[in-house]
């Protein structure tokens, strides 16, 4: 199925939460309102034309001048052979979407890194905690404005200059 | 590394104790099986037929309680520094570290980074840095050799107080 037949079905069930389709980049994308991303993409997963068996990657950007955090869905269907992605746009502060764990099982590992690595709290989550970081760490690395602490644990994440450590 | 003296052929055998202790030690470091990144498939390979680190004695323990030497081989996050700074107090005195690759040098390629130690000086004292990235067999050997190399300057048996209690402090 083409994307942009897969937008126009959308577009009809769900007028008014899905917008800005692009279809002339390589990877056709469109936006969805962040309220309705779980019954879209349970429409997605459970129609017969467009089955959406596959969440092959849930990620996010963090857009700090236009205030906000893009989460990006990429969806395949083995059966029909089409892949669509999804962008839903969030607000940088007190960033909150409700999970699609219950869609994909695979999003339980991909929505644990986001929120490990963009601090983004997915609700509804089974088992929501740090994936790849320390549970002691303090921050979230791939935001724009993440500051990198002094020391971790003890450890200085201070290196000395090149020449400094030469001379010594 | 020095031979050990055979004064009387054939019957007796004179050293100094330190000496043989030293020899023992310095053929037969045990390291531990222990890699980090893509170093460690280096360390596998030095350990392999065609380095051959079994010909100086080195072969790998899987379990620091048994092993005299830590090759630090690959990039040390700090999520990993907390274990291997305690796999490093598990192993039994004397022990020695030898600090494999740009990585665990410095940092090497992902100083940058957030999650990455820069350097695994800073949670374990290190007595060879082997430079690479990642270092060949070849070099691994060499450091090896300097590993036996200061072994054989240990002092066991008289040592000034000053050694003694730098001994205990390590």
């Amino acid at each position: 199925m083409e994307p942009a037949e897969i937008f126009s079905r959308l577009e009809k069930r769900f007028s008014g939460k899905v917008s800005g389709f692009k279809a002339d980049v390589p990877e056709p994308y469109l936006f969805v309102g962040a309220a309705a991303i779980v019954e879209v993409c349970c429409f997605l997963h459970d129609d017969a034309e467009l089955n959406f068996e596959v969440l092959s990657d849930q990620t996010a950007v963090d857009w700090p001048k236009e205030e906000k955090i893009q989460l990006v869905y990429h969806l395949y269907s083995y059966s029909g052979r089409h892949q669509i992605v999804l962008k839903v746009d969030l607000p940088r502060v007190n960033t909150k979407i409700a999970t699609v764990e219950n869609v994909w099982k695979v999003a339980n590992w991909f929505e644990r890194e986001i929120f490990d690595l963009f601090g983004v709290v997915f609700e509804g989550h089974s088992d929501l905690r740090r994936i790849l970081l320390p549970e002691d760490w303090e921050g979230y690395p791939l935001r724009k404005d993440y500051i990198e602490q002094e020391e971790y644990d003890g450890i200085s994440t201070q290196r000395a200059p090149l020449v400094e450590k030469l001379l010594r | 590394m020095k031979p050990l003296i055979n004064s009387l052929p054939e019957t007796v055998f004179t050293t100094k104790v330190d000496e043989l202790l030293n020899w023992g030690r310095a053929s037969s470091q045990w390291y531990m099986l222990f890699g980090l990144a893509c170093c460690a498939i280096e360390l596998m390979q030095t350990g392999g037929p065609r380095a051959d680190l079994d010909r100086f004695g080195a072969v790998p323990r899987a379990t620091p309680r048994q092993s005299d030497l830590m090759i630090v081989a690959g990039t040390l996050t700090y999520k990993m520094a907390k274990r291997t700074k305690l796999l490093y107090d598990q192993m039994p005195d004397p022990k020695y570290v030898i600090s494999m690759g740009s990585c665990s040098n410095c940092g090497g390629l992902f100083q940058l980074a957030y999650s990455v130690c820069k350097g695994v000086d800073k949670i374990v004292p290190v007595d060879v840095y082997v430079p690479g990235c990642p270092p060949r067999p070849e070099a691994l050997t060499e450091g090896l050799l300097r590993i036996q190399d200061k072994m054989m300057r240990e002092r066991w048996l008289v040592r000034s107080k000053s050694q003694t209690e730098a001994a205990v402090r390590v």
